[in-house]
């Protein structure tokens, strides 16, 4: 689904990817983890296509086709979904509105009419009891006042509406409490299905522990150093990064 | 389309827009030669017929305007007009008024389907009833028949000094006096025509009652006058749009409107302007000098609602003087900026009896380099006690090179006052852009959406078909055409 070929990025003229290769198939569950500063939500950033960053060299397809040149609406329209690492407010926009605007912005994009209301409500209603959502909060201004774990269920329930082929999950579980965190990956994995995939973006094991990658990469200064299956990541808890730079050092 | 979009990206595509309504009609007109004297003033009362104590009226007003001086005090800059280049009149030949649209002059109609307010839609669908203003003089009247039957007047001034001349005396320029300031004195001396409305005691005015305006012969300065008059325990709302074309010269507009809320009666007063706001150079553009006041009785409601996108300079403060106690005053204000339009607006809200209130809500939005100032008063006479006041006054800015400022004065002299301010800057981030990207949302779909966010509070407070006409219009004036 997402093949990366030797991806070099940076932003003002500043190195930060130097390097990516990584290859998602349908059904996969990958996970990033790595040190502060190694490119992790880079990398998020580059592949959702946001402009401040540049792509120096390599190449990114989806589906088969180069998508470098596709603005970042563009690419969400073909599947691409990023759940942020810090969601932002539009005051006066409330979350039902914003999801009904981008609902049929793609099936504008996809040459379909526009969702029938009654089809959008039921959709609403569906995947807001699928994620326990209470409904009066899908009318408050978007993400304005919400606390953290709000945020983070709110990125979940748009992912939940939107249907995408490839989720990647910036950092969802900074700044949310153990329960938080336990409601937002059961969302995550009610979502996932043979056809769709996800990149799970972490600094810590303790996500890991509720959505459950088939591959973790360590990402070092730029460049995937390690990669292997999910015992990958509890190495990591117990040794720490340190280990891999012994490793790399060495 | 290039994933790079940066907000000078947007700047520019916000200097390439251009003027949707710029188009002239070309409608063969009476036009007097330029030029302002007293013998004007008189050839204008005489033109229109009115009775002598009318040109009289205008006569004071003009010998008090010519001892005045252009107020200076705005957060403007512009070349002052010279009032002795205007035209001060200037109508329409087909001056007959109509009994249906047929006998409209077809270029005329074609006007307003360009302007997608065509006459008969807005019959049928909307039960407005319209009084069209042209280059000052009323051409046509609809429903007339239908507000009849209540009792309630709704017409051009210039009918309503000839047929209702004991209403018209009894309240011309008790709110706005002839010689409250520059601009108002020179309305009433010239004031060419305007629409007049009366609701007798009790009538709830059963539809909205809607006045467009135009601006449309070269050179021809506009100086319209409304007189609304809402009488004891009364309802009425009143819409006024505005478009005019493109044009090179500066174009002056100062009108007087005067709202006359009486015991119990309650006056909502929407305006959407979108005069021409020159060219992305700055080059002409309507100046927009205008004085809207109403004064409230015992248990009166005053509410302005104005979306403000066009005229080259606005200058415009719809106040309420909330003299009888327990009456509202609210003002309710968009006001868009572009390129290098300017506006400095906002209200006065003046407590004079006890447990008066009142409401601010201001939102301005500018882009390019233009300059939105927002100004208000809010006074509290000694003798207000209980009196309240709210205001919230938010500006989003698009871009570096455009500025949001707020004067907000209060003279509160009773202690039981209560009077809260709040203000807010924000600007349209990249963060907000991307997020909406990311989401399918396209750049010129996430302005719309993000700045209709913005002005959701206001937007709330138009009736139903304004609203959607107002939305549109912000997006004309921030949106340009994203490839």
């Amino acid at each position: 689904m997402l093949k990366i070929e030797n991806l070099h990025a940076s932003v003002n003229d500043k190195s930060i990817l130097k390097g990516i290769n990584l290859e998602i198939k349908a059904g996969e569950v990958h996970a990033i983890m790595g040190p502060n500063g190694s490119g992790k939500s880079t990398l998020a950033s580059v592949v959702a296509g946001k402009e401040d960053y540049e792509v120096t060299q390599g190449k990114i397809t989806f589906n088969g086709e180069n998508i470098e040149d596709l603005a970042a609406e563009e690419r969400a329209h073909k599947g691409i979904f990023l759940s942020f690492q810090y969601p932002i407010e539009i005051p006066g926009v409330s979350v039902t509105n914003f999801m009904k605007t981008a609902i049929n912005e793609t099936r504008k994009a996809q040459g379909l009419e526009e969702m029938p209301a009654k089809e959008m409500l039921k959709l609403i209603r569906e995947k807001s009891e699928l994620l326990e959502i209470d409904r009066k909060f899908l009318s408050r201004s978007l993400n304005e006042g919400f606390s953290g774990g709000e945020k983070k269920r709110n990125e979940i329930f748009q992912m939940a509406m939107l249907e995408p082929k490839l989720a990647i999950l910036d950092e969802t579980d900074s700044g949310l409490d153990i329960d938080a965190l336990r409601i937002v990956a059961n969302g995550v994995n009610k979502l996932k299905s043979a056809d769709n995939a996800t990149l799970v973006i972490t600094h810590y094991q303790r996500l890991l522990d509720y959505i459950v990658p088939d591959f973790v990469h360590v990402l070092y200064d730029g460049r995937i150093v390690k990669s292997g299956g999910k015992e990958l990541a509890h190495e990591l808890e117990e040794k720490g990064y340190d280990w891999i730079r012994e490793e790399i050092n060495a | 389309m290039s994933n790079k979009y940066t907000e000078d990206d947007l700047r520019e595509e916000l200097k390439t827009k251009e003027y949707e309504y710029g188009f002239y009609t070309d409608i063969e007109s009476d036009t007097f030669p330029v030029g302002l004297n007293e013998d004007v003033v008189k050839a204008i009362s005489l033109k229109k017929g009115e009775p002598q104590w009318m040109t009289d009226w205008r006569l004071e007003a003009f010998r008090a305007w010519k001892g005045m001086i252009e107020p200076e005090w705005a957060n403007v800059s512009y070349v002052k007009p010279d009032f002795q280049a205007i035209s001060y009149y200037s109508a329409p030949n087909t001056k007959p008024k109509y009994d249906s649209l047929d006998e409209v002059d077809p270029e005329l109609l074609a006007t307003f389907d360009k302007l997608g307010i065509s006459l008969d839609e807005q019959k049928m669908l909307s039960g407005v009833a319209m009084d069209v203003v042209i280059d000052s003089v009323s051409v046509a009247t609809t429903f007339k028949k239908t507000l009849g039957e209540k009792g309630i007047i709704f017409c051009s001034i210039s009918e309503a000094i000839k047929e209702h001349p004991e209403l018209v005396r009894k309240y011309i320029g008790t709110v706005v006096p002839q010689r409250d300031n520059f601009y108002a004195a020179l309305n009433s001396a010239v004031f060419s025509d305007g629409s007049f409305c009366y609701i007798p005691k009790g009538v709830k005015c059963p539809m909205e009652l809607s006045t467009y305006f135009r601006i449309n012969q070269a050179g021809t300065g506009q100086f319209e006058r409304t007189l609304v008059i809402a009488d004891e325990d009364s309802y009425v709302s009143y819409l006024e749009g505005c478009t005019a074309p493109s044009r090179d010269e500066n174009q002056l507009h100062a009108a007087v409107v005067e709202l006359i809320a009486l015991d119990g009666a309650e006056i909502k007063y929407s305006t959407v302007q979108n005069w021409f706001p020159g060219n992305a150079e700055g080059k002409g553009g309507v100046y927009n000098f205008v004085t809207k006041r109403g004064i409230c009785e015992k248990n009166a409601k005053i509410s302005w609602t104005q979306v403000e996108t066009g005229s080259a300079i606005t200058w415009k403060y719809p106040s309420c003087i909330l003299k009888g106690d327990n009456s509202v005053g609210e003002f309710y204000s968009i006001a868009v900026t572009n390129n290098f339009q300017q506006a400095d607006t906002g209200t006065k809200m003046i407590h004079l009896g006890k447990n008066t209130k009142s409401t601010i809500i201001s939102k301005g939005i500018s882009a390019g380099k233009s300059q939105n100032s927002y100004r208000g008063l809010v006074k509290i006479s000694p003798n207000a006690d209980n009196a309240r006041n709210f205001s919230q006054c938010d500006s989003l800015l698009m871009g570096n090179e455009c500025g949001a400022h707020t004067f907000p004065y209060i003279e509160a002299k009773n202690k039981t006052a209560k009077v809260e301010h709040e203000a807010t800057t924000s600007k349209i981030g990249e963060d907000q852009i991307f997020y909406c990207n990311q989401r399918g949302i396209d750049t010129e779909k996430a302005i719309a959406l993000i700045v209709n966010g913005f002005s959701k509070d206001v937007l709330n407070k138009l009736p139903m078909e304004f609203a959607v006409e107002a939305k549109k219009l912000l997006e004309i004036s921030l949106e340009g055409s994203v490839g």
